[in-house]
C-alpha cells in the first residue's frame, strides 16, 4: 500500500494530475519532495492547508501519513 | 428538520423549500436565500469542485454551529457541485424558527461561512478558457462579523 496525495482546486493544474501515489510513510519533508517544485512552493504558503485521513492538520509540518492514508493539499477556498 | 446536501445535478429551490417548510410544523418564520450563477463578464460556465471527505462533513459542522447559536427549528443547506451555467441555482439555505430573527440571522451566518470557510474551489469558463477564482477579501471580512 501507499499514500495517495490528492491535489485540489488550482493545485490540480499545477500538479498536472488529480492525485499521485507515494511510498509510505510520508512526512512534511517527504511531501515537499514528492510533489513538483511549483506545488511545493505553494505548500509553503500559510494559506494552503493539508489534510490527512480526512482531517485538516492544525500544523501541516507535523504530517505523518501511513500506508493507506489519503493526503489532500487544500489551496485557499474560493467560496460557495 | 435538518437537510444538508451536496447536489451534482441542477435543482429547483422551490421543490426543496416547500417540503422543508412543511416538515417544520408550528414554525413562526422561514428565511431562504438562493444564490445563482451570475450572468456577467461573458462567463459561459462555472465549475465548483469539492473534496468528498471534508466538504459535506464541514457543512454538517456548520449546521451544528448554526443550531447551537440560533434558536432554530430546522435548517436546509444545499450546495451544487460540478458544472453550472449562468442563472442556475448554486446554493440554497433555508432556516425555520419560531421567530424571524434567528431564521434570518442563521441564513446570513451559514452563507458567510459557506462563502469563505467551506471546502469549495471555483473556476469559470470565459471565451473558451478556464480560470480559477481567487478568494476575495470581502468574504473574509463578512466571516469576521460572526467572531
Amino acid at each position: 500500500m501507499a499514500v495517495t496525495i490528492v491535489f485540489l482546486g488550482p493545485l490540480r493544474d499545477m500538479a498536472g494530475a488529480d492525485a499521485i501515489e507515494a511510498t509510505a510513510p510520508i512526512t512534511w519533508d517527504g511531501l515537499l519532495s514528492a510533489v513538483n517544485p511549483k506545488v511545493a512552493e505553494q505548500l509553503r504558503d500559510d494559506r494552503v492547508n493539508v489534510a490527512c485521513a480526512g482531517r485538516v492538520l492544525a500544523d501541516k509540518t507535523s504530517l505523518n501519513a501511513q500506508d493507506g492514508d489519503e493526503v489532500a493539499l487544500l489551496p485557499p477556498v474560493s467560496g460557495g | 428538520m435538518r437537510d444538508i446536501r451536496l447536489l451534482p445535478e441542477p435543482f429547483i429551490p422551490g421543490a426543496l423549500i416547500e417540503p422543508f417548510t412543511n416538515a417544520n410544523p408550528g414554525l413562526g418564520g422561514v428565511c431562504t436565500f438562493v444564490g445563482e450563477v451570475r450572468a456577467e463578464d461573458s462567463v459561459e460556465m462555472l465549475e465548483l469542485s469539492h473534496y468528498e471527505p471534508l466538504t459535506l462533513p464541514g457543512m454538517e459542522v456548520l449546521a451544528d454551529k448554526a443550531f447551537a447559536r440560533f434558536d432554530l427549528m430546522g435548517l436546509l443547506m444545499v450546495h451544487r457541485v460540478g458544472r453550472m451555467h449562468p442563472g442556475e441555482p448554486i446554493v440554497c439555505v433555508s432556516a425555520a424558527a419560531a421567530h424571524r430573527r434567528p431564521a434570518i440571522e442563521a441564513v446570513d451566518f451559514c452563507m458567510d461561512h459557506l462563502k469563505s470557510a467551506a471546502w469549495f474551489w471555483k473556476r469559470e469558463l470565459k471565451a473558451g478558457a478556464w480560470s480559477w477564482i481567487e478568494p476575495r477579501a470581502e468574504d473574509y471580512a463578512d466571516l469576521s462579523r460572526w467572531d
